[in-house]
Order: C-alpha cells, then structure tokens, then sequence
C-alpha cells in the first residue's frame, strides 16, 4: 500500500522495512507484511501527529529550530513517557557519506582515551545570561554601530553591484544606497527606495560623517604608521567593524594610490602594510568588495609582479610580498571571478603574457608564476608543467653561466624553489610511477632531477596521507559560551572535544571502514583540500562573529606574513594550523605529523609559535575563541615537511 | 496557600484521575474496553454516546469514585471520609466500584493517552483542580466544586458533543467513486456563474472538500479518499495549507477519533457568509441537479450566514476568511462593548503640575496603566461608551499607588509627542548567553524592571536602573529592626544580597509568559507545567502556584488594576483569576485550539484573546461571555494590543501581518503587511499615535496607528453587512524598520516618556 502513495510530501510514510528492522529489534521477528503496512501507517500518523504538537513548543519557544526538548514536551502533552538522553541543544550530528551506490547516516562516536579526558582541563563555566542595551535606533535613525546589523546588507551589496540596470561604467565609483544623513537608513528614505527600485538609481553624494572622517584619518595612519600594536588593532577594525561599507571607496583608493606611489619609492614596508589592508577588507564579512575590484586587483597584481618592490633586491625579502599578494589575488578570484567578469582567466592571462616573455626579469617571473600557482593546481597543470623545461634551462644559464649579477642568481635561485615546490605536488598526483630521475629528465630538462626527489618525496606523503583516516568533517559548534579545542594527534588518542567539535581525528581504524568512501589510495593521492573553521563565540557574543568568521582560503602552509596578521587580533586569538602529515616510516605504523600552533594571546601582543611534531599530543589551546583553520594539501605538506 | 508546595506528585496523579474520567466521555481503544461506563466497542457507529446512555447522574457518581478510589490510594483518609459522607456514599458500592476504576486505571494510563486530549476543552472544566491538591481543605468543599463543574460540563456538553456520535454524522453517504464527480461538478457550476456571485461560492469549495474527505475517510474509502485529496487539495487557498497537513495525514477510520482539528471542524460548524442573491444560486443549481450529496453536507456541517445587499468581492472575502471553523457569524460581534475607559480617581496633583496642564492641552488621563492610556478622550466626563465605574470591582488605591500615579504625571509631562515627523528612539536590550533560550519578556510600566521567562524553567529578574534588587531580610533578622523608626521601609531591606538581577527558582518546565503587577509588587509566571506563579518581587520567592490548567500555559497577563490576571492555554479555555483566590474566577470557553496569548482591556472590564485556531475573541469578564471574535488572521496568533484609548485592538500572527480592529463596531480596519515571520510583540505609544511591532524576523516595525484609524473613520461602514474596504497599501503606514542583529524581538514596551525599549536573545 505505500508502494500506491504518490511521492507527495505531506503523505509520506516510514517504509516497512524501517517496520521489520525494529520489530527485530525489539525480538519480534517474522512480521507479516500487511502488519507492517499497518504498523507503518499508524506510526507515521503518529510521529506527524507528534511533530505538529511539537511545532507549537516551538513557536512558543520563540525559535526557528525544533528542538529534541519539543518533541518531549508533544509526547507528554500526549500522556507519553518522554524519551530521555536525547538532550541535544542543537541538531544531531549526524555525519553522510555515501558511496557504491547506497547512502549512509550515521552518529559519529569515537574511541576516547580516558587519559585524554583527564588530563583535559575543564571547560570554562558557561557564562550566565546577561543584559545589554544598545540604541537601535535615536530618533528613526538607525546608528551604525556594531551592535546594530550594517546599514547595507553583503547580500544587499552584492545585489547593488550586480544589478544590470544599475550597471556602472567601469572606473565609475558605484555609490551607496541613498542615505541622507550618512549612516542609517531612515525610513522615509528606505521607502522611497523601495519605489525607486525598477528606476535608475539617482546618482547621489557621498558624505561621510564627522565620526566617520575621524575613524577614517585614525585607521589609515595606524595601517601604514609605525606601531605595529596601533596596526593590529586597525586591521582588526577594518577585518570585523561592520559599518566600513560607506567607506570603503576612499579605503580602495588609498589603497591602490598608496600602491602606486610606493612601488615608484620601492617602499617595500608600506605595501606589505597596504596588502594587509586588503587582505582585512577581504576578511570582513559584511563588505562585498566586487564594485571595488578595478582599484584593488591592479595594486595586488602590481605587488605581485612588478620588477621592484624594495630598495635592495638582494637583500629585502619581497619574495614574501610577492607570495603574500599571489595569494590574495587567488582569493579575490575564488570568491569573485564569475563568467561575467572572468578575473580568473583575465589575470592569467596576464600573468602567462609574462612568463612568457623572454625579457621578464627574474622578479617579474617569480611573481608571475607565484601568482599562477596559487590559483591552483589545474593552472599549474596546464600553464606551468610545459614550462618547466624552458624555465630549467633559463635557471641553468644563470647558476651555471658566468656570473653576471647576484640579483639575477638569488631570483633564479626563488623561481627554481618556487617551482620545485608547487610543482612536485602535482606531478605526484598525475604522473604515473615510476619515478626515474632520466626520465625526469628528459622530460623536465635541467629541473629534473630535483624534481624527482621533491616527487618521491610528495608521494611518500600522499601514501602516509591516504593511510590516515581523512576526512571532512565541518561540525559547527552552535552558541556556547566556551570552547575547548584539544587536538590529540597521536595513535589512537582522538581527540576529545566536549561533544560538539569533532574534529578530525587519528588513526581509529574501526571508523575507517566508514569513511572511506572517498577512496584515497596511495596510488592516487588526491585528497580534496578539506579545511574547517571551528567557531565559537566569546563573551562579547555581539561581536564576536565577525571576528572569527574570517574565511582563509587555501592557504597553504603558515607563512610569514600570515602570522604577523593573527597575531594583529586585539581579540584572544588562537590560530590552528594544521598543515599536514609528513613522512611515515612504513612497518612502524606510526605516523608524524607536523603541526603549527600559533597561539595568540592579547592584548599583551606577545605570539608565540609552538611547533610540536609527531606523538604527543602536544597542546590544548583553550581560550574564548577558538579558530581552528586546517588545510590539507598535498603541497602543502610537502612544503612543510621540510 | 496549600496548592502551591505540593506540586509535582500530585500533578502527575491529577493526570491519571482525569484520564480514567475522561475515558468514558472520549471512548477509547479496545484496551481501556474495562472503563467505568460498560461502553459499546466505539468502531461501530453508536448513534448516542455511551455517556449519555449512562445517564449523568451516574456518570457524575463514576466520577466521584474514581475521586474517592485516588484519595484513598494516596492514603488521604480524612479526605475520603468527608467526600464520602458527603455524598452519601456507602463504604460497599465504593469498594465495588472500586475495583472496576482501578482495572480502568490501569488500562486508561497505558492507553488512554490520546484521547484524553481530546475532549480537554470539556474536562478540563470537569478537572476539578484543587481535588488533590489541596486535600486537607474541607473536601466538603470539593464536592460542592465538583458537581459545579459537572453542571457546567453538561451544559458544555452540547457544544462539544461526544466524539462518537460527531463522527457517526459522516456515516450516511453516497457512492465513494462519485465523490470527484461531485465536488467538481460543483466547481464548474461556480465557475459558470457570473463574476460577482463567484468569490462568494468559491468559499465552499474548502469545507465541503473536508467534510467529503472525511466522509470518505469515515466510510473507510481509503483509496479514494486519497484520490479526491490529490487531485483538490492544490485548489484551497493557501492559508489552509496547515490544516490541510494535518487532513493529510489522516486516512484512517481509527485516526479520526484522535485528531483534535478535525473534532473541531465537526464541532464547530463552518461559518460561511454569503449574500442571498449567490445562495439562492447555489440552491437552485443543487436542487436542479438533484445533488443531495452536497447539499446534506451543507445543511449539517456548515453554517451559512445570508445576508442581503452586494456579494462581496474576493478580496473582501478573503481578508476575512482563514479562522479554523469560516468567518464569526454576524451575532456574535452584535453584543454591545464598553470600550470607554474608566474615569481616573481624582488624586491632588503636587503645585508643579500648572505647566503639565500648560504643554497638554488634551490632559492626560490620570491612569496607574499608562500604556493603555488615552488619546481621545478630552474631558474627564464619563465617556458614553464606557462601563460603570464598579462593573468589575476593582481595588482600592493604596497610598504608594497614589505616589506612583503622581510620579507617573510627572513623567507624562515629559513624554515626547510622536508621530510621523518625530519618531521614537528605540533601546534595545539585547539577552546575551541566553543559551537555556529565552521565551517571554516584560517591562515594569515604569521601565525599571525586566523580567525574562527562560525555557530552563527559570524566571530571572534584572533591574535597568541603578537600584540594586533588594530582598526582605530574613524574619529573625527583622525581629531586630526598630520598627518604630523613619525608615523602616528602607531597614526591612537586606542590602547584602542586593544585585542587579535575580532568579526564581519553582517552575519545572519552559516559562512561556511573564507579566509584572502594576504595582511592581509581583510578577506571574505561566509555564509549560500548566502552572501559573505569583512571586513576590519583595521577598523573590513564589507566593502562590495557580492550578487549574493542565497543560502548557502559554500566556498570562496582569489586569492594569492589578489583582486580576488571565491565563490561557493548551486547554483551550482561558481563566480568569484573582490573586487572592485559588480557583479561577471565570473560565473563557470557545477557542478551538490552543489560547496563545492574552490581554486586558485598559478599563479592565474585557479580556481578549488569540489562539491557534486563528481566531480573537473578547470576553466580558463580568458574565463570562464572548462579545467579539475577529477572523481574518491565517496563522496561529502571537501578539495583541489593545490602544491607550480602549477603542482598537491589534493583533500579529506567525502569518506576519498585523491586523486592526474596531472593538465597538466589532469590524476589521487595518491590515499592516511587512513583517516576513511571526510577530510576536506589539504595543502603542503612550498616546497611541505608533503602533509597534516585533518580529522573528529580526526587525521592529513602526506604523503610523493615527493614519490607520483615521482613513477608516471617515469612511462609513457599512456596518449591517459588515463589509470592509481595505487600503491597499500599507506600506503608507510603515513609518520605519530597524533591523536587530539576528535578535528576535519578543517583546516591546514605551516608557512613560514614549521611549521604546525592545528586547530580545541574540541568536548567532
């Protein structure tokens, strides 16, 4: 009979083999068919009938979100015994995998090491309710302060920027909405907006106020001033305030004229400080910086690519710079390229053009496939692998020739490492076996051999990888107050996180059977970027989301740069990253694993980088907010490895 | 009081005597076939209910047992002895019967779950509240309780017939397999009608497809019933989807017995108002085409409401229609309402009050509630429209009362006037870590109090000024003040454990309502475990634990007089108490499904109340009757407001659109579009020139309340036929929206000086 029911929504029924499955058991075997038919209806009348009282908790709950408590409350309501030991605030975690054709739920339960939950330290006390009171809105004006929701929604933004009848010619700046007096939308002005929506937008002045100007003036000198404390805490504004949004014109050019006038000055400092600023703006969740992009990408690609950054080229590390913007340039091309703009195929093209010159400089050339690198390993593939040969020889001519100048040696020197490090990783995945280093060779010219080595070595990795259970799991850990993020690493100590993180742990091998469904073998390491963001929320629980919703990309491994930018957080900060397994000794089954915890704590500034590699588990960073950003690529490892 | 300490135990025996009483009236599975009255087995279609065959007298004897037989296993001899003296029972037909009920018991507590809650609405007048609660109160007293109930309970009986014999109304019925061809015979004929007839038939497309689903259902056409469904369901309007869900899932025989909205649909006949012209139409089509079918359904499961003049438009229609059982039939909202306020006591105003009269022209009402406060009442006369002073007795005004007025003056001399041009600021408090989640707020009238309801069972207190919370001190502590001093006042209070907030501890389930006394004496808290608590905001302990409803209790509201308080629930009845007297003054029936919020009227002479059932009624707290029912919502409805004046209402529903009501014509005015989720706050500026508004949906509303009532004022009604025209545009009216920070608004409130505060828990 519930073969006949119409795939209809509202008349669904549980399958009769749910039937069966809990006669069984329950020690009821051999149900008859039709018993299951009945019992199938009756018990989906039942659970809706259920779900529907349920509601009504709900609503009275004042949530969006039915709760497991709901369903208690309905079950009494109907003289029902509740069912305990479902207290979950939040919702199940119940973890997917699919594969061969059949689709799996399934509760995520791990083995846990007494030990380890000993030798955890308690979790913090949550913190009691509280009250707090903001103006939300003084006399029908909406003040933007970061209590209150920006004036222009991302969404809103974004809408605005893509609009086609609101189209812009390029160069032109796209205004704000129509706000009067500045901040704020009152309301007669939202509802002439809403009228005003089918026509062109009127073309309307930009005032910012007297605040704003002063906020302005103040973050800008911070940005590019002396004091690396007064820094930190203007990047952090500019990464979470949510109110930028008016000024965020005159902060794409400041940037992009301060890049222009630096690189004339090879003022290497200052762009590093302007690359920041972007790299904050990109950060802010609540900016949508695509009507900006024509001021901000020509002043990334310049940082990237352009012949000199510094005073002293053979001394001044803007190799860093150039690695930073590259991969800033990936991001703003993962989260803005589309098919309408094509900055993706645009910018590589230019960086191609470049490469392929033969009269690039050296500098030139290593930005130039930095940038290429970056945008990931399909670019490589096509772009920079052809190239490999004609590079080698290029490298060959300057390390092995007379020497001409030092600076030509040293950038000959960063492209070749450049090269080998991006590129190993990917022939690992697509290069069959063997690895014959004649071959190399022959077919990579000069590189070859280093290559080779650098493959051999990828590949090791890629196999301890594939032995380790890998896999994604992104458990969003809903409001609570605090957080204890413990990363066990060693062999069969999996981490213990007080029940709402899991995060991804060792070596249980009874789990993975389960997962793997992604098939990761040694033979074809390819396992995805994963990457999770662990986010908990701190005592200022109002702003807190912007701080850590900071969404890295695939940064690869822990670079320099990177690190002075976290420690910059005026907000405790603890950064986790994870960049990957190393080498394994096969027959010891144990694995290595290089991990790099930059633990920030403020507002003292002090960092301090602990790296801990291979079988302790090594460090529990406990503090108010937690961000663990984990990335796992092949290259990366590699990179790290050594 | 006795009723408050022992809670718990006895609320769970209370659940087991009501479901053996309750068997009998509901029929129940075969299990509980041993129940107190020898009942025919309920599938077959017994004409006359099995209760009734049992004749009151002994079904109000069974009941008394089932009494008797609980005391006694609870061991409360003496209650015993004086029930059964009482009621001149004799020690031997009590052990007899006994045995029988205790077999029932068992069976009723394993089986009779379900349906127990179906005939609540009934029972719970029957649930005899304080029988076990209180048993070392003279039972004399019970019993006198009890067969008053039962009185009532018969009395009800006709309005909630017992389910068997609802159902067996659907057992005469025509050939399953015509069914479709029926019903869209019927929509061919209406769709063949001329335009101006068409709105008005189309309205009985969606009780007659329920009331032939369930026919078929009832007869056991399973098959087909699912068949008409299917292919009819998509042609209701949209907001009967809910409705429509809960039919969907309801395709046997055995599940009609336990389905609350479908007792309802048959209890309760579909209202329908049509004009005469379209139903003499739609009676000349059935009589041609010898549809009996059809028209049996009309006669016996709709009401129609004919009236003479134009048929209205769809538009009209359908600002009406939505309620669970059709429109509210013109009578009922024909009662008179004093929506007047009372006349303000004179209280001798402190010398500066020369220049409040000099900035007020229009002198405000000297009131102790201030947010119902007046905005058209210009003289200090009787206003016509308003009730005799002592209608409801209301009580004396103490000497801090008086103060307070005073201070309350002041204040009004301060207010700022709002309107379009001027518009409040608002003060958003914002609960952060309110993790246990937060369910219900409210505001001292004078704003210095906040008081949050927690769905952790706790109910914690904040104060938003400087004064610290301070309790009582102990008795042995107050034994060593002098209390002949000056102060005494302030020496009785402890300064130790003063703080910014307290908890009170004493509910065991979610809190979903709270609400402040006047006096900022008390607070009361309703809660999911169908109590009501009044707590002292001087000792903050619970003073006294209202019983009487069984189930969750989702609202609860202090009079503006203070002394009285509403209560409404999942028992669909609301109650009407003193805080002086255990037992409810007046018990509101009529809702078909759950109460979900409550209000008084600023005179205090009316209550209203919104419901699940998508319908508001007002009550008359003086007789108990209902006077007004507003349909025209399509959701379950969240939020009310009466305006300062007494002369509208508001009410905001999950569907998030708010809607006006004229109390005395007792007609639709206004309908606010906006919000995109429930609004579950509402509330007008001191002097009603802003109507408020929050919602799920993160936002505070304003609207221009003046502008609404106005453009409908100069507008005749067209009161015979209670046709309404709505502006089209609400939009006009929408002065502002403030978007919260993923914050909820639950709850609203304007200070004295018209300053809003809203609160809310934020929830990343």
């Amino acid at each position: 009979m519930a073969d006949e029911r119409r795939p209809k929504q509202c008349s669904l029924v549980l399958p009769t083999e749910s039937m069966k499955v809990m006669a069984e058991s329950v020690g009821v075997g051999q149900l008859q068919e039709e018993c299951c038919v009945a019992l199938s209806e009756e018990v989906s009348y039942r659970i809706k009938e259920i779900a529907q009282d349920a509601l009504k908790f709900m609503h009275h709950g004042k949530r969006r979100k039915l709760t497991t408590n709901d369903i208690d409350h309905a079950l009494k309501l109907k003289n029902v015994e509740p069912l305990y030991g479902f207290q979950s605030q939040e919702f199940i975690p119940f973890r997917f995998a699919s594969g061969g054709g059949r689709e799996l739920h399934f509760y995520e339960e791990k083995e846990v090491d007494l030990s380890d939950i000993i030798n955890t330290p308690l979790p913090r006390v949550p913190l009691d309710v509280s009250l707090k009171a903001h103006w939300l809105s003084i006399e029908g004006v909406q003040p933007a302060i970061p209590e209150n929701p920006p004036p222009v929604s991302k969404e809103q933004q974004k809408v605005e920027s893509t609009e086609p009848l609101k189209a812009v010619k390029p160069g032109q700046e796209e205004e704000g909405p129509v706000q009067g007096k500045g901040q704020g939308v009152t309301s007669a002005e939202s509802k002439g907006k809403e009228k005003s929506i089918s026509r062109l937008k009127p073309r309307s002045t930009h005032e910012l106020s007297v605040e704003q100007q002063l906020y302005y003036k103040e973050i800008t000198e911070a940005c590019v001033g002396s004091c690396e404390a007064k820094r930190a805490e203007a990047l952090q504004s500019i990464a979470t305030d949510p109110g930028l949004y008016q000024m965020l014109p005159r902060f794409s050019t400041f940037i992009s004229e301060g890049v222009r006038v630096n690189v004339v000055q090879n003022n290497l400092a200052l762009l590093i400080y302007l690359m920041r600023m972007v790299k904050a703006l990109m950060d802010n969740p609540t900016l949508y910086l695509e009507k900006y992009l024509h001021e901000l990408i020509p002043a990334v690609v310049t940082c990237i690519v352009s012949k000199q950054l510094c005073l002293r080229p053979d001394m001044d590390n803007h190799w860093a710079l150039r690695d930073f913007a590259a991969r800033l340039m990936a991001q703003i091309c993962k989260t803005f390229s589309t098919t309408n703009n094509n900055i993706q195929s645009r910018i590589t093209k230019t960086f191609t053009k470049s490469l392929l010159d033969d009269k690039t400089q050296w500098t030139t050339r290593y930005g130039s496939i930095a940038g290429l690198a970056e945008l990931g390993p399909d670019v490589i593939k096509t772009l920079i692998l052809p190239r490999l040969s004609i590079e080698g020889a290029r490298i060959k001519a300057v390390v092995e020739g007379p020497v001409i100048s030092n600076i030509d040696k040293i950038g000959a020197d960063h492209v070749q490492s450049l090269l080998l490090k991006h590129c190993a990783s990917v022939i690992a995945k697509t290069r069959p076996l063997p690895d014959n280093v004649d071959q190399y060779r022959a077919d990579y010219g000069y590189l070859g051999s280093m290559l080779c080595s650098h493959v051999v070595k990828a590949r090791a990795q890629a196999a301890l990888q594939a032995q380790q259970v890998n896999r994604t799991t992104l458990t969003i850990t809903q409001p609570r107050p605090t957080l204890t993020l413990s990363q066990g690493v060693s062999t069969g100590s999996g981490p213990r996180t007080p029940n709402i993180i899991k995060v991804p742990s060792s070596l249980t091998l009874p789990v993975q059977t389960l997962v793997s469904t992604r098939p990761v073998t040694p033979a074809q390491p390819s396992p995805p970027a994963t990457k999770y963001i662990v986010m908990s929320t701190s005592t200022a629980a109002a702003t807190s989301p912007q701080v850590i919703s900071l969404t890295s990309s695939r940064s690869s491994s822990p670079i320099t740069s990177t690190a002075p930018s976290s420690t910059s957080t005026l907000q405790p900060l603890v950064k986790v990253e994870h960049t990957g397994q190393s080498v394994t000794t096969p027959g010891a089954g144990g694995s290595r694993t290089l991990q790099k915890y930059i633990v920030v704590s403020l507002p003292s500034a002090v960092s301090s980088e602990v790296k801990a590699s291979s079988l302790s588990s090594p460090s529990t960073a406990v503090d108010s907010t937690v961000k663990a950003d984990r990335t796992e690529l092949p290259g990366a490892s590699t990179h790290s490895s050594h | 009081m006795a009723a408050v300490q022992d809670a718990p135990v006895e609320a769970d025996n209370e659940k087991e005597i009501k479901t053996e009483t309750l068997n009998d009236a509901a029929g129940n599975h075969a299990s509980a076939a041993g129940g107190v009255i020898p009942s025919p087995p309920v599938a077959s279609t017994s004409s006359s209910g099995p209760a009734k065959a049992g004749g009151p007298g002994s079904e109000e004897q069974q009941t008394l047992m089932a009494v008797l037989q609980f005391l006694k296993k609870n061991n409360f001899v003496g209650a015993v002895d004086v029930l059964r003296r009482e009621a001149g029972i004799l020690e031997d037909s009590d052990e007899s019967q006994g045995q029988e009920l205790a077999a029932s018991a068992l069976g009723g507590a394993e089986a009779g779950d379900a349906t127990c809650t179906l005939s609540r609405a009934s029972s719970c007048t029957t649930s005899t509240p304080a029988v076990a609660a209180a048993p070392a109160k003279g039972a004399g007293e019970h019993c006198s309780t009890l067969s008053a109930a039962f009185g009532k309970r018969k009395e009800s009986g006709e309005d909630q017939p017992d389910v068997n014999v609802v159902l067996s109304a659907y057992s005469q019925q025509g050939d399953p397999a015509l069914y479709q061809g029926y019903y869209s015979g019927l929509k061919k004929f209406v769709e063949s009608v001329l335009d101006c007839h068409r709105a008005e038939l189309s309205q009985l497309f969606y009780p007659l497809f329920v009331h032939m689903y369930l026919e078929l259902v009832y007869n056991n056409h399973e098959t087909e019933a699912k068949a008409f469904f299917e292919k009819f369901s998509g042609d209701q309007e949209c907001y009967y989807q809910d409705d429509l869900r809960v039919l969907s899932g309801l395709t046997k025989k055995e599940h009609m017995k336990g389905n609350e909205t479908l007792l309802d649909f048959r209890t309760s006949k579909f209202v329908l108002r049509i004009s005469r012209d379209s139903y003499q139409l739609l009676k000349r089509h059935l009589q041609e085409r010898q549809n009996n079918q059809i028209w049996n359904i009309i006669q016996e499961h709709l009401y129609i409401d004919i009236f003479d003049g134009m048929p209205r438009s769809k538009s009209q229609i359908d600002s009406m229609s939505g309620s669970l059982a059709g429109e509210a039939k013109r009578e009922a909202n024909k009662a008179k309402v004093f929506y007047g306020l009372l006349k303000e006591p004179e209280i001798d105003v402190p010398l500066d009050d020369e220049d409040e009269e000099g900035e007020n022209e229009e002198g405000k009402p000297k009131k102790k509630k201030p947010k119902k406060d007046s905005m058209g009442s210009k003289s200090k006369k009787q206003d016509p429209n308003a009730p005799q002073q002592n209608r409801i007795p209301l009580p004396e005004l103490k000497d801090s009362d008086k103060l307070d007025k005073i201070m309350y003056m002041k204040e009004a001399t301060k207010r700022i006037r709002l309107g379009p041009e001027s518009l409040p600021s608002i003060c958003f408090y914002t609960f952060l870590n309110a993790y246990q989640g937060l369910t219900a707020v409210d505001f001292t009238d004078d704003s210095s109090l906040i008081a949050g309801g927690f769905a952790d069972s706790t109910v914690r207190v904040w104060s938003v000024t400087p004064k610290k919370l301070r309790s009582v001190k102990s008795a042995a502590d107050l034994n060593l003040i002098d209390k002949e001093s000056d102060d005494v006042l302030e020496r009785i209070m402890d300064e130790k454990s003063a703080s910014e907030s307290k908890i009170l501890y004493g509910h065991s389930g979610p809190v979903y309502g709270v609400s402040f006394s006047p006096d900022r004496n008390y607070l009361l808290s309703c809660s999911e475990d169908g109590t009501v608590r009044l707590w002292s905001l001087q000792t903050f302990t619970c003073l006294v634990g209202y019983k009487g409803h069984n189930y969750p209790v989702w609202d609860t509201q202090f009079s503006p007089y203070g002394y009285y308080f509403i209560s409404g629930g999942h028992d669909r009845v609301a109650r009407l108490w003193a805080t002086d007297h255990y037992q409810p003054l007046r018990m509101f029936a009529g809702h078909l499904a759950d109460i979900t919020c409550t209000q008084f009227h600023p005179n205090s002479n009316y209550v209203a109340t919104g419901s699940a059932d998508r319908t508001v009624r007002l009550w008359d707290i003086l007789n108990g009757n209902c006077v007004r029912i507003f349909t025209g919502h399509k959701g379950p409805i969240h939020s009310l407001a009466f305006s300062p004046n007494g002369k509208y209402l508001a009410s905001g529903a999950t569907d998030g659109r708010v809607l006006l009501w004229d109390i005395g014509h007792g007609l639709m005015i206004g309908e606010l579009k906006g919000h995109t989720d429930t609004v579950y706050s509402l509330k007008f500026s001191r002097d009603g020139e802003i109507l408020a508004s929050g919602s799920m949906d993160n936002t505070v509303r304003l609207w221009d309340s003046i502008k609404a009532f106005d453009d409908i004022e100069t507008d005749d009604f067209t009161a015979a036929t209670g046709h309404i025209h709505l502006p089209e545009n609400s939009q006009e009216l929408l002065l502002g929206t403030y978007m919260t920070k993923s914050t909820p608004v639950i709850h609203l409130h304007f200070t004295r000086r018209n300053l809003l505060l809203a609160a809310g828990a934020y929830n990343p």
